[in-house]
């Protein structure tokens, strides 16, 4: 496959197959294929599966049908990041969370730990699972080649346990690419099977393996968060520009007591997005100054190949996170500006 | 492309410099740029600035990273390809040939043995 692999958590991690750029933007007109295995599994069963889960996620699990799945933050009672999560409702009496995969074991121990006041089972379920995603606007068609499961009616951030290619497997529409597609989740050792299948089948499309460097230009565009960027274990979910994925009024959750106290006394700081107006390229880590004076810093910052621009993301104080606020971003000790602006960046015409 | 030309000389750094009539030109290898990806910025010295052998004269960016570049010798920075400002790509498509850095006024010429010939430098970096 050619792939240049990098050791990531743990994981040796395709960072990039034919190239970034064209990996980007095979994304963005096509079908890419991403080897997301490494990201984390967790089960949740039992009667009270239902009130464990959202006992422990922001977002409010009882507006999830059985099929369904959203977006969560699992946070510490201090309101801040354990991690973000997908949460799938398989039935009633049992979810599905799809974990990232350098917090997997942390998130378990986490999740464990609430356990014992509910009627419930928690399986680190990681080794069950291999995640494919199929992301692109030919997603659908390359996917829908190998199964006979109708993925028309699946609507985005809805999945069904139908087969692909002969095997069980979880099929999602959800993705961490700003574009449409799948996200698959099968068993390990069926894995490299259908990976080529899949290749076999977006041939017409011109389908290409995709890694991890196009996996972060992507979401970036989009402006979807990354754990150990935009969101960590010091950092709020009203702070992170989340508070959507907060659902207040649900009743009792971990974190709330803080996050209720953060609304009603208003953020500190916000993240916000951010354009470079002059030459420089804004990056993770790179200190962010307001009137020459610091002011936050850049979560994570590069090259849109999209968009054709350098853009980014950083905290700056509430009273700058306005749209249209100039900013200079310290790049190499030289101060380059740059200007807060709407997000997403990029966003996929329907 | 991926021929290293048998008059430079290399660096640790995968910096390469050929000098001729007392001028370095140096810039980064065909490995350099395959393992730095698409490059979309370039960061070189004004024209006049003193260099000195292994030490920072710029950087270079690709979507995912930015790598400093290391001046293989000392001197005088005496030109600047203009052609990177515009095109920092081209430094992808030929990094040994149009895609050359800076010229350097070399003030310790012999600097240049101590560096890689293209034998050992092929070895070092596992001969492509």
């Amino acid at each position: 496959m050619g792939a240049r692999m990098v050791d990531f958590g743990g994981w040796d991690m395709p960072v990039q197959y034919s190239g970034l750029m064209d990996e980007h933007k095979t994304v963005r007109t096509a079908v890419g294929l991403f080897d997301v295995s490494h990201m984390g599994e967790i089960e949740v069963r039992g009667p009270q599966a239902f009130d464990l889960v959202n006992y422990i996620s922001t977002n409010n699990a009882a507006k999830l049908k059985n099929g369904q799945a959203h977006y969560a933050g699992l946070l510490y009672e201090t309101g801040c990041f354990v991690d973000d999560i997908l949460v799938h409702k398989v039935a009633d009496d049992s979810f599905f969370l799809c974990v990232n995969a350098s917090n997997q074991d942390k998130d378990y121990v986490h999740i464990a730990s609430y356990a014992p006041k509910f009627d419930v089972e928690v399986e680190n379920a990681g080794p069950k699972y291999a995640q494919i995603a199929v992301q692109g606007p030919k997603g659908p068609a390359t996917l829908q080649k190998l199964t006979k499961t109708e993925l028309a009616p699946i609507k985005y951030y809805h999945f069904v346990d139908g087969e692909v290619s002969g095997t069980p497997a979880r099929i999602a529409r959800t993705g961490y690419t700003g574009e449409d597609g799948f996200e698959i989740y099968v068993a390990p050792s069926e894995a490299p099977r259908i990976w080529m299948e899949l290749m076999q089948a977006g041939e017409e499309f011109g389908i290409k393996p995709a890694g991890l460097g196009a996996r972060n230009t992507l979401r970036l565009e989009a402006k979807m968060a990354l754990y150990g960027h935009e969101i960590d274990a010091s950092i709020t979910p009203l702070e992170a520009d989340l508070s959507w994925i907060v659902k207040m009024d649900k009743g009792d959750f971990v974190g709330r007591e803080v996050l209720q106290q953060q609304q009603a006394e208003g953020v500190k700081r916000k993240l916000v997005g951010f354009e470079m107006t002059a030459r420089g390229i804004g990056r993770d880590g790179y200190e962010v100054h307001i009137d020459g004076k610091p002011a936050g810093w850049v979560t994570s910052g590069g090259p849109a190949p999209t968009l054709n621009k350098n853009i980014g993301m950083c905290y700056v104080p509430t009273e700058h996170a306005r749209i249209g606020q100039p900013i200079q971003v310290i790049v190499r000790n030289l101060p380059v500006d740059a200007i807060t602006v709407p997000t997403p960046f990029y966003k996929r015409p329907k | 492309m991926s021929s290293y030309p048998d008059h430079f000389k290399y660096t640790k750094e995968h910096e390469w410099v050929s000098a001729e009539g007392g001028v370095g030109t140096m810039g980064i290898t065909f490995h350099a740029q395959k393992e730095l990806g698409d490059i979309v910025y370039v960061d070189l010295p004004k024209p006049g600035t003193a260099v000195e052998a292994g030490k920072t004269i710029g950087s270079v960016e690709s979507v995912k990273a930015v790598s400093d570049i290391y001046s293989p010798v000392s001197g005088e920075v005496v030109e600047v390809n203009d052609l990177l400002t515009a095109s920092p790509e081209k430094l992808n498509e030929d990094p040994h040939g149009a895609a050359w850095l800076v010229k350097i006024k070399l003030s310790a010429p012999d600097e240049i043995k101590a560096l890689m010939s293209t034998a050992d430098y092929q070895t070092y970096i596992g001969a492509e």
